[in-house]
């Protein structure tokens, strides 16, 4: 009978670089930038690395296939390096691979890093092209871009819930109106600037009904974790941070090409959701969980997302966002840091930058005073890659 | 006895008023006649109309007993891979049959008609299927481009259950040089329209239609209605004086509605004048090109068994004003656009994948659990039914006959498209089966979940530098 990850592995520090629109950084320069802070948080020098995993999702617009860029950049040793790629899940599956590595004893210290550098590709939004989903959907499939994919979530949870677009939209508003006031007071976050519910509302549109506001930033960054066996964790530091989930789950096609799927929920989220709290021992996530940072690529995922992992209701995730319940200074903060909406989203990175909030918080060493939440217990991170009715979702659970 | 069993037609939804065209290429001189065209939408050709003709036209016709398709156009996509194939592949017929495209000539839809009849009466064919499609391109402010409205008509050919007899034909041909357009070139040539008029539509038609009554010993008298195209209006009515028929014979020519539609127009008159026809009636065809062709048809009794068909009464009756020009030269290319770096981002379609898919791709199949029953889009080999999971337990399935629902949708102003928004969504259909697919021929504030919309074969895109026209299925409103 498998154990579970739980309290396996402890990360021993972890280096994130600023997100945003990094004109004069390469990919190199971000892997550089984050792997530094990350071997000075663990005190550690790069020869205590036994083997890295390395997350990169478009590498077509950055670094190239395999992990050699990675491995050169670092200048590593001749050590064992794998390349991740999963989606917007990609950089929690270099962090699942380090952990497995360690866990299994196979390996004393290892490295997970993700990067992503977007902002080389002469347009907005992420890239496109055909190749993203295969020879045969690139000749079947609508050429959909990503707000789109999720516009298609909105419209259909606006119809199931009985929305009207008027009150779907005031509802998503106040997702990502939140999440501008997380962003705003984060010194490392891509879009710092406060925005009101009617600006969010009155923004022009990208895809119906999503307006320019649900939609998350498009970034360059990368982040970067060192994890040890729990055993050993402490000889590093006194306040490691203690993995106790790892899931993920992947679309079956059931959402896509059979008719039981709603269109109104992410059926992924909410299966790797139950595994993550039966791998944590996690019985009641809504009073359980102290904060998560949520894959809200866009506004409609991260409300949606609060239902499939049951912090609120099926349904009813309209009535605990309008009573603030995932503000910071609400019962169950969500995207503390800004979240993908304004930390930004390199793809390869976000899932390690989700887990750097988590960790700060937990230590308590957030980086300004008036960000620091108050005595977390639980954090848990959640990408979600792919589109609704075709994706990939993890979900991590990391505490003290 | 051979004859037509079946017809439809397809005309586009997009009409374009003469005084639009008037309005922003009439300082180049060109004065239009009254009226508006048939313009195809920026994801239609000749190809993609032809199949929506010929879906029209096998309305409550099984497809396997389809055993030929001719194609008959002058604006045809490919001038190697042969276009009839690939509709012939879109329609989701055999593989078993006998395809080939009639070119170069706007008479060439009634001699696809004629070569279908000998092949039935030959008897190596029993169900031709001829489907005759135009979408010309013309020079903006040239007079073509007033004339030319795109359309296309399908009809089926056989020996049993024949709603119209087949009862002779007479052709001429003449190497006239009206129109030309030579291997490469993107626009027609034309010489003097009084030369076109005086030499060659007056007198082909003239001579077609008289050859014709002198074989078979027949009077202009004795045919209810009288079709042949309409080029020039005026002599269009003077011919037919000229041959002692009254004007009540002359079947509409469509010119100030749908335009000149080339090979496919004296066909597309001809399923007018089925549609609005009775037992008895005897009608004669003319086409106008290098000569000639006309044929005589008589109407049996089972013209009331065809039905629900879209054909060219309800196709005109459903229709939407394209108001601007420069959108028009956009839908055509013939206007440089900006679609922003991601615009320039192409499909490249890998052939050799496209064949073995091309049953997924080009023909809307995918498959059927022989074990729980669940139709599932594209082509699985285990059960999609969580329930089920069959391996290697299927049979094909075709989707693009089955009505839908729309699931859900969006319009997507970041997707790179020369009608933004983009509008897409998942379809639901009728008897199982779910997938997403591009929306066309709608407009987004239209498009609600739980709309019923129909498959519609449109042309994905065009990749110049590869020379592909690439097409695809969308999901479009249920047109009539």
């Amino acid at each position: 009978m498998a154990e579970g990850i739980k309290d396996k592995v402890a990360i021993i520090g972890m280096g994130c670089t600023n997100f945003g629109e990094l004109w004069d950084k390469s990919a190199d320069d971000l892997m550089v930038d984050a792997f530094k802070e990350c071997i000075e948080d663990a005190g550690i020098e790069k020869k205590d690395i036994n083997a890295a995993w390395f997350g990169v999702h478009f590498e077509e617009q950055s670094v190239g296939k395999g992990a050699t860029s990675m491995a050169l950049a670092l200048k590593l040793p001749f050590i064992p390096v794998t390349r991740t790629e999963n989606f917007c899940a990609t950089a929690t599956e270099a962090f699942r691979g380090a952990c497995y590595g360690v866990a299994s004893g196979a390996y004393d210290i290892a490295m997970a890093l993700g990067v992503e550098k977007l902002k080389d590709t002469g347009y907005g939004g992420l890239p496109g092209g055909p190749s993203l989903m295969g020879t045969k959907n690139a000749l079947i499939m609508p050429k959909l871009t990503a707000p789109g994919a999720f516009a298609m979530m909105a419209t259909r949870y606006f119809a199931v819930y009985g929305l009207s677009p008027e009150e779907g939209k005031k509802m998503l508003a106040k997702v990502s109106a939140k999440s501008h006031h997380n962003g705003a007071r984060n010194p490392k976050a891509h879009l710092r600037r406060e925005v009101t519910e009617e600006q969010i509302i009155n923004a022009p549109i990208i895809a119906w009904p999503l307006g320019l506001f649900d939609c998350c930033g498009v970034s360059d960054g990368a982040a970067a974790a060192i994890v040890t066996r729990a055993d050993m964790a402490k000889k590093f530091r006194p306040d490691p941070i203690y993995v106790k989930a790892l899931q993920i789950a992947l679309s079956s096609g059931e959402e896509l090409m059979y008719t039981k799927w709603d269109g109104a929920h992410v059926e992924t989220g909410y299966r790797a959701g139950k595994l993550a709290y039966k791998e944590a021992g996690v019985e009641n996530p809504r009073e359980e969980i102290s904060m998560a940072e949520v894959h809200d690529c866009f506004s409609i995922t991260e409300a949606v997302t609060m239902e499939d992992l049951q912090f609120s209701p099926r349904g009813k995730v309209k009535e605990d966002i309008e009573a603030g319940r995932f503000n910071c200074d609400g019962p169950q903060p969500i995207q503390p840091d800004g979240g993908l909406k304004c930390f930004g989203h390199p793809i390869g990175a976000s899932g390690l930058r989700m887990l750097y909030e988590m960790y700060k918080q937990l230590q308590g060493k957030a980086q300004l005073p008036e960000r620091q939440l108050k005595n977390p217990k639980l954090g848990l991170t959640h990408n979600m890659g792919g589109f609704p009715a075709m994706n990939i979702v993890s979900v991590a659970i990391v505490g003290l | 006895m051979i004859g037509i069993k079946s017809y439809g037609a397809y005309i586009p939804r997009y009409r374009m008023n003469h005084n639009t065209i008037f309005t922003s290429v009439g300082f180049l001189g060109t004065f239009p006649p009254p009226g508006e065209n048939a313009v195809a939408n920026h994801d239609e050709d000749a190809l993609s109309m032809a199949v929506a003709a010929g879906i029209d036209c096998l309305g409550g016709v099984e497809r396997e007993v389809v055993d030929g398709l001719y194609l008959a156009t002058t604006s045809q996509p490919y001038m190697v891979r042969q276009n009839s194939a690939l509709v012939a592949t879109a329609l989701d017929l055999p593989s078993n049959i006998r395809t080939a495209d009639f070119i170069g000539s706007t008479k060439s839809g009634t001699t696809a008609l004629l070569s279908a009849f000998d092949a039935v009466k030959g008897e190596t064919s029993s169900n031709m299927l001829v489907c005759a499609s135009d979408c010309r391109l013309s020079k903006p402010g040239s007079p073509q481009e007033y004339l030319y409205g795109d359309g296309a008509a399908a009809l089926l050919i056989g020996s049993d259950d024949v709603i119209a007899a087949f009862e002779g034909s007479y052709s001429v041909s003449y190497d006239f040089p009206d129109r030309w357009r030579a291997s490469g070139e993107k626009f027609e040539h034309a010489w003097e329209d009084r030369f076109i008029r005086d030499s060659g539509y007056r007198e082909f038609i003239t001579e077609v239609i008289s050859g014709t009554l002198k074989k078979y010993e027949l009077d202009i008298r004795d045919f209810t209605k009288i079709i042949y195209p309409g080029l020039y209006a005026r002599e269009h009515g003077a011919i037919a004086k000229r041959l002692g028929a009254e004007p009540g014979q002359l079947q509409d020519t469509l010119l100030s509605t749908v335009g000149d539609t080339g090979s496919a127009s004296p066909l597309m008159m001809l399923v007018a004048a089925l549609e609005d026809t009775k037992a008895g009636d005897r009608i004669l065809v003319a086409s106008f090109g290098s000569g000639g062709d006309a044929l005589i048809f008589q109407v049996t009794e089972k013209i009331g068994n065809i039905k629900d068909r879209r054909a060219v009464k309800k196709h005109l009756a459903s229709k939407k004003e394209l108001a601007s020009y420069e959108k028009y030269l956009a839908f055509r290319n013939l206007a440089p656009m900006d679609l922003g770096m991601r615009g320039e981002i192409n499909i490249r379609t890998p052939m050799s994948a496209l064949f073995r898919e091309r049953k997924v791709i080009l023909s809307l199949c995918g498959s059927k659990c022989k074990k729980c029953g669940t139709p599932q889009y594209p082509y699985q080999r285990i059960c999609v039914n969580p329930d089920c999971g069959a391996i290697d337990q299927m049979e094909d399935y075709r989707f693009s006959d089955k009505e839908g629902v729309v699931f859900t949708y969006t319009g997507d102003n970041l997707a790179a498209s020369i009608d933004p928004p983009s509008v897409y969504g998942l379809v639901d259909f009728a008897g199982g089966g779910r997938f997403w697919f591009d929306f066309t021929d709608c407009d987004l504030d239209s498009v609600k979940v739980g709309m019923p919309v129909e498959m519609t074969f449109r042309r994905r895109y065009v990749d110049e530098s590869s020379g592909v026209h690439g097409y695809s299925w969308k999901a479009a409103p249920i047109r009539a």
